[in-house]
């Protein structure tokens, strides 16, 4: 596959490449061939920051299921998340996600 | 001459786009030539090891190669890293390539071991770019285009990088064409494949294709599982087969 499936969101954080952290300013989720993991065709994340040299990113090469399992698992933490926001600042939160502890 | 010909590689600086330095990486083969040319243009996974290793394949050939980083503007490093760089920037454009690309064929056409023929390769997107490059450009003898992605495009995918699908500017092709293809594969899928095949044929450009079953995309890279010994290896034999047909003088 030679695909044009790329997705560029802002990114606000921090993430680690040997010992060294840095901040992000991008995430990137594609889906083409692996460059690297010995896979056909696979999901990548890079989490980058576009203002440093090419080397300021971490990358991640996962198979499509392994992926879905990841996407599950952060919307689980999401909802846990705002769960917690919600019930420790009283806001920021939908008020669907608001329930008595 | 030993069985084995030996060869110089170097790194040179040439004028790209908009008269920007970028480097290429040429191996030239031992002996007076004259030397047909080939330049070779990279793919998604930028300028890669697989990239520098195929220039010194065809100059082990015989042939002058050259291949330009095309991702040298996003940075210097790791070609892996440079290539996520410039899949977050939505890749290169394609009047960028030609540009880069005229520069390396001109470097070809200086060389004074050069026979005055230069073939132009490329695979995934630089077979995609190789195609766009001999159809828009008319300095080129003969195109090998293997997989090329996005040759057929729909009008939501073009954008201020790829404004024209490459099918569309099939009129222009100045050279015979070479596509090698997986029947596995999904992009290109056999369906473009087909569509490609008949455009080449409508407007009457002379070309070979070779589609190959139980291969996928990219079934000459070794290093990957997609690697297919079999397919990889008759495909190299028509490679140059074609090579030598057109580009012997």
């Amino acid at each position: 596959m030679c695909t044009s499936i790329v997705e560029v969101v802002r990114a606000e954080g921090m993430a680690k490449r040997e010992d060294q952290w840095f901040p992000l300013t991008h995430s990137v989720v594609a889906y083409d061939h692996a460059r690297h993991a010995q896979l056909g065709d696979v999901i990548t994340l890079d989490f980058i920051n576009t203002a440093l040299e090419p080397g300021a990113r971490a990358g991640i090469e996962l198979t499509l299921e392994a992926a879905r399992e990841l996407r599950a698992a952060l919307d689980r933490a999401i909802v846990a998340a705002e769960f917690e926001e919600a019930e420790v600042r009283g806001k920021g939160a939908l008020p669907s996600l608001i329930r008595a502890a | 001459m030993s069985y084995y010909r030996g060869m110089t590689c170097e790194n040179i600086s040439i004028k790209g786009d908009r008269g920007t330095s970028i480097t290429a990486y040429v191996a030239k083969p031992s002996g007076p030539g004259p030397f047909p040319g080939v330049v070779l243009v990279h793919h998604l996974p930028g300028w890669s090891e697989f990239y520098i290793e195929t220039t010194r394949r065809f100059a082990h050939h015989g042939y002058l190669a050259i291949c330009a980083n095309l991702y040298e503007r996003t940075g210097q490093g790791n070609p892996d890293d440079v290539a996520a760089k410039v899949r977050a920037e939505g890749g290169i454009s394609d009047a960028q390539m030609l540009g880069d690309t005229e520069a390396a064929v001109k470097w070809m056409r200086a060389q004074p071991n050069h026979n005055g023929k230069v073939g132009i390769f490329g695979s995934c997107s630089g077979g995609r770019h190789a195609f766009i490059y001999a159809c828009q450009k008319k300095d080129v003898d003969a195109c090998v285009e293997l997989w090329g992605g996005r040759v057929v495009m729909g009008k939501e995918e073009l954008n201020e990088k790829t404004p024209v699908a490459p099918i569309d500017m099939t009129r222009g092709l100045c050279c015979p064409l070479l596509g090698l293809f997986g029947n596995d594969d999904r992009a290109p899928s056999p369906e473009q494949v087909n569509l490609h095949e008949a455009e080449l044929k409508k407007h009457g450009k002379p070309h070979e294709f070779h589609r190959y079953d139980g291969a996928g995309h990219g079934f000459f890279y070794w290093h990957r599982p997609l690697y297919r010994p079999e397919q990889a290896m008759d495909g190299w034999s028509k490679v140059f087969a074609f090579f030598g047909r057109h580009l012997a003088k």
